[in-house]
């Protein structure tokens, strides 16, 4: 059988091996590198070797064949990033596109952390937001390497040239060079700093739908994730954490679990215990026939009852202030006029798990002095750090093999997995994968926080005149970069509230953090926003309705300041025959977002049946991205996280009893499947400003719309997710 | 020792009668195209052919099998069908994270062999067993069709 796990190994072993790369130092490249097949693009692989190749920075690798390959400083999880990081670079060198191949990016913070959030991470929708203008000037900058060699050697100025392609060309004399023929005197060159960059009039990649690079080999089985390493030897293990967060291992009986047929090894750590075998199934037999006992510990009690008594009770506290204009107090009290025109709401948003369909899994070998990982994670650099500190070594003994992430949605921004695989490999002769089963994956995961938002406003001829937000729930960012969290404010838990789009003259947003008990919590996709855009969308619409105007006119009259949304909600009206007739319980919702730094205006349509039950039947989302730099991928990321949001808002909720949490697999942690997909049309406004976020901004928006839709069907203003079927029922009390 | 026929091939393991053929694929003979998502045939993304009937093999006992045809993603594309919907999948850029999708396209596969033109509650039917978590759904059902129309 193919042994293809030797390619990545390969690939990535040479990254390791870079020596002291640096954004503005050179160096020529030695033989090796033109050996690299490409990790999972052989079709596009350069066959012969170059002796020399030139890499005038940490993202750009020419050979003398003119084999580009570009180091991808953003992780591929199926947003396409890949190949729209490639067109950005690709773009200011001219690059000949059917030779860029690329390559994951060594875990190598000071070279490829993303400049927004200062770590080697993935996340936040801002691979494009952050790299946009960095890998431009990487590209302009090799690319002005490349035309100052070919100038040198024709003996004339810089000026004259021009490129495309791959290739430097000098139309007064028809003389053309190609890259690779240049990459000994581009070499020579000290790259500019600030080379001038394309005016977007002059792109011939970026704003063009080209073909993923990272597909090809997913439709055939050659694709290698974390979960397909196969390092020779390996073994394999599955593992059980305490059931309870907190909880350590009472006692073991592994008498039965030893008889296991392929069963080698048992594992027992404080917190958990595997099994490694032959297998995978020798690995998941033999922990079925472990007989484990824990301490619970002090979580042993904690309930979905206790987790949201605690968060309601802390929701009536003061928060910290994240913004406050104008005179909230005076317009929202008593002297502030009619109290017929004062409203207030909450809302509630659940426990979240992430249910990747790729399973959490790490393969480790740690030896006396080294250790290697193979792992498909959002940040790089904590699993290096967390399996360094597992097994006793400094970093420089650690080498991390990146893979392609089967889903990640957040749960990979967390290294846990790869500090609980090494802890485990520490204790094994020679390499393990350690794979979760469904039920480990789900019950131990770093879920989306409980929120609880409190909102009041007031209504003074048909307008908001006075609004104040209280977000309650747990600071992420405080645990994740505490350096953001400042004066108890969070500045993930306030996104998309504390710059809430709509114009209004007095507003107060405070952030509360709680956290809740027996259970982490972390980022999951549409993070802050998630929450807030459901809050401020679902209390926006009653409004509407209590001033007694159209969705639509009531938010557009509110965004005068903001005419990126305004058209996003034209356009969406339009696409979305709104205001046409419905058949009897069927009902339109829209949301209406900057998040990401995207506008975006979203229509969901459903139709809610006597028992409750919701069927969707169309969606619609007018997207102001900015430039999108592949508009094929910004609508495949809006459909998928459209799809995303409303298995949330239909089916999502993590529950806990007695510590532990209750859902277990798909069967009772139920997705959204083809036969319940309506339509689901995205339509991208044109625009020349900078590229926004998109992969978590369809989750953020179908959530809000969903609940807004059923509220037109059915009269039924439900403040909490998931959709309570029971309350949508005929005869249902309100 | 067991004998199997996969992908044209004749292979022997060494597996309990009792091992899933998911992971004797995976684990046994390095065929990680097929992928573990759920082991409770949930989510079809270790869906395989059997006599090129889809199946799920994380709960397919490798002892079952005995001479019937195994067929994965790795050679899927040697069939007229599988070739199509590979075609298709990357003509419409189906495919997000793609964990699900060799499940997706062995289901699909199935589908064109026995309804060579479905329409949609045939697609519901074939595909309802896949869960894409990327929510490519809408996509997979266009590529679908795409392939059925292909001649």
């Amino acid at each position: 059988m193919p042994d293809r796990h030797t390619r990545s190994f390969e690939s990535s072993a040479f990254c390791e091996q870079l020596p002291n790369l640096s954004r503005r130092g050179f160096l020529e490249m030695s033989s090796a590198a033109a050996f690299i097949v490409s990790f999972f693009a052989p079709h596009r692989a350069i066959g012969a070797a170059a002796p020399q190749g030139f890499a005038p920075n940490a993202f750009i690798r020419i050979d003398r064949q003119g084999g580009v390959t570009l180091i991808m400083p953003q992780v591929e999880m199926g947003q396409g990033t890949y190949t729209s990081i490639s067109m950005i670079l690709a773009e200011e060198l001219d690059a000949d596109w059917d030779r860029v191949r690329v390559e994951h990016a060594p875990a190598d913070e000071k070279l490829y952390a993303n400049p927004d959030l200062s770590i080697q991470a993935t996340g936040n929708s801002n691979s494009i937001r952050a790299f946009w203008k960095p890998l431009r000037v990487a590209g302009a900058a090799a690319r002005a390497c490349l035309v100052a060699a070919a100038a040198h050697s024709w003996g004339i100025a810089i000026a004259e040239c021009r490129t495309e392609n791959g290739k430097v060309i000098h139309d007064r004399t028809h003389r053309t060079l190609e890259y690779g023929a240049l990459v000994g005197g581009a070499a020579a060159v000290t790259p500019p700093t600030d080379p001038p960059l394309k005016d977007p009039s002059a792109f011939r990649l970026i704003g063009r739908s080209l073909k993923r690079l990272d597909t090809p080999d997913k439709v055939n089985g050659k694709a290698q994730y974390g979960i397909d390493a196969l390092p020779p030897g390996v073994k394999f293990a599955t593992l059980a954490a305490s059931p309870v967060l907190g909880g350590t291992v009472a006692h073991v009986d592994d008498r039965r679990a030893r008889a296991v047929t392929g069963v080698r090894q048992i594992v027992v750590l404080d917190d958990l215990v595997a099994v490694v075998g032959d297998h995978m199934w020798a690995a998941k037999c033999g922990l079925d026939a472990l007989e484990v006992s824990w301490n619970e510990g002090q979580n042993a009690e904690v309930s979905s009852e206790l987790i949201w008594s605690r968060l309601r009770s802390a929701s009536l506290r003061e928060g910290a202030v994240a913004k406050d204009v104008g005179d909230v107090r005076q317009v929202l009290g008593a002297g502030g006029g009619s109290s017929d025109e004062l409203f207030s709401a909450d809302y509630e948003m659940p426990l979240l798990a992430h249910a990747c369909m790729e399973p959490l899994n790490c393969t480790v070998h740690i030896t006396p002095s080294t250790a290697e990982v193979w792992i498909g994670t959002q940040v790089m650099e904590r699993v290096h750090a967390a399996v360094a500190k597992a097994a006793g070594l400094p970093e420089s003994q650690v080498t991390v093999h990146n893979h392609l992430l089967g889903g990640g949605f957040g749960r990979k921004l967390e290294p846990d997995m790869a500090y609980s695989a090494a802890r485990i490999a520490k204790q094994v002769d020679g390499p393990v994968k350690v794979v979760w089963t469904r039920e480990e994956d789900i019950r131990h995961d770093i879920y989306r926080p409980v929120y609880r938002d409190l909102l009041w406003a007031r209504l003074q001829h048909g307008r908001i005149i006075g609004w104040k937000h209280r977000i309650t729930g747990s600071a992420v960012m405080a645990r994740f970069l505490p350096a953001f969290f400042q004066k108890g404010v969070d500045p993930d838990g306030v996104d998309s509230a504390q710059d809430i789009p709509y114009d209004i003259p007095n507003r107060r947003v405070e952030f509360n953090r709680e956290e809740p008990p027996g259970i982490n919590t972390g980022f999951w996709r549409g993070v802050g926003p998630n929450n807030n855009v459901f809050a401020i969308e679902s209390f926006i619409e009653e409004l509407a309705r209590k001033a007694g105007q159209d969705s639509i006119a009531f938010r557009r009259a509110h965004l005068d300041k903001t005419p990126r949304l305004q058209a996003a909600l034209d356009l969406v009206r339009e696409k979305s025959g709104w205001g046409t007739p419905l058949p009897a319980r069927c009902g339109r919702g829209v949301a209406a977002q900057i998040s990401f730094a995207s506008f975006i205006a979203t229509v969901v349509e459903c139709e809610v049946d006597e028992a409750g039950e919701v069927q969707l039947r169309r969606v619609t989302s007018a997207v102001d991205t900015g430039i999108a730099v592949n508009p094929d991928t910004v609508v495949a990321q809006l459909q998928g996280g459209l799809i995303f949001g409303l298995t949330a808002g239909l089916y999502g909720e993590i529950t806990l009893k007695k510590g532990r949490v209750q859902e277990s697999n798909f069967n009772d942690y139920r997705m959204l499947r083809i036969d319940q997909i309506p339509p689901i049309d995205v339509h991208l406004i044109k625009s020349g400003e900078a590229p926004g976020g998109i992969g978590e901004t369809g989750a953020t928006a179908s959530i809000p719309a969903l609940r807004n839709a059923i509220y037109a069907a059915t009269g039924v203003a439900l403040r909490r997710m998931p959709v309570n079927r029971k309350r949508l029922a005929v005869g249902a009390r309100a | 020792m067991i004998n199997l026929s996969i992908n044209g091939k004749m292979a022997t393991v060494d597996a309990p009668a009792d091992m899933p053929l998911l992971w004797v694929l995976r684990d046994l003979l390095g065929l990680t195209g097929t992928k573990f998502g759920c082991g409770i045939a949930q989510c079809g993304a270790c869906t395989v052919h059997l006599d090129g009937m889809p199946v799920r093999s994380c709960l397919l006992p490798v002892g079952t099998i005995g001479a019937r045809a195994i067929t994965t993603i790795e050679s899927i594309g040697l069939t007229p069908n599988g070739a199509k919907l590979q075609k298709a999948w990357l003509e419409l850029e189906v495919i997000q994270c793609g964990y699900c999708q060799s499940g997706q396209m062995m289901s699909a596969t199935a589908l064109l062999d026995e309804i060579p033109h479905p329409e949609d509650p045939d697609i519901d039917a074939a595909m309802a067993g896949n869960i894409c978590r990327c929510g490519t759904y809408v996509r997979i059902r266009e590529a679908i069709k795409r392939a059925a129309s292909e001649a």
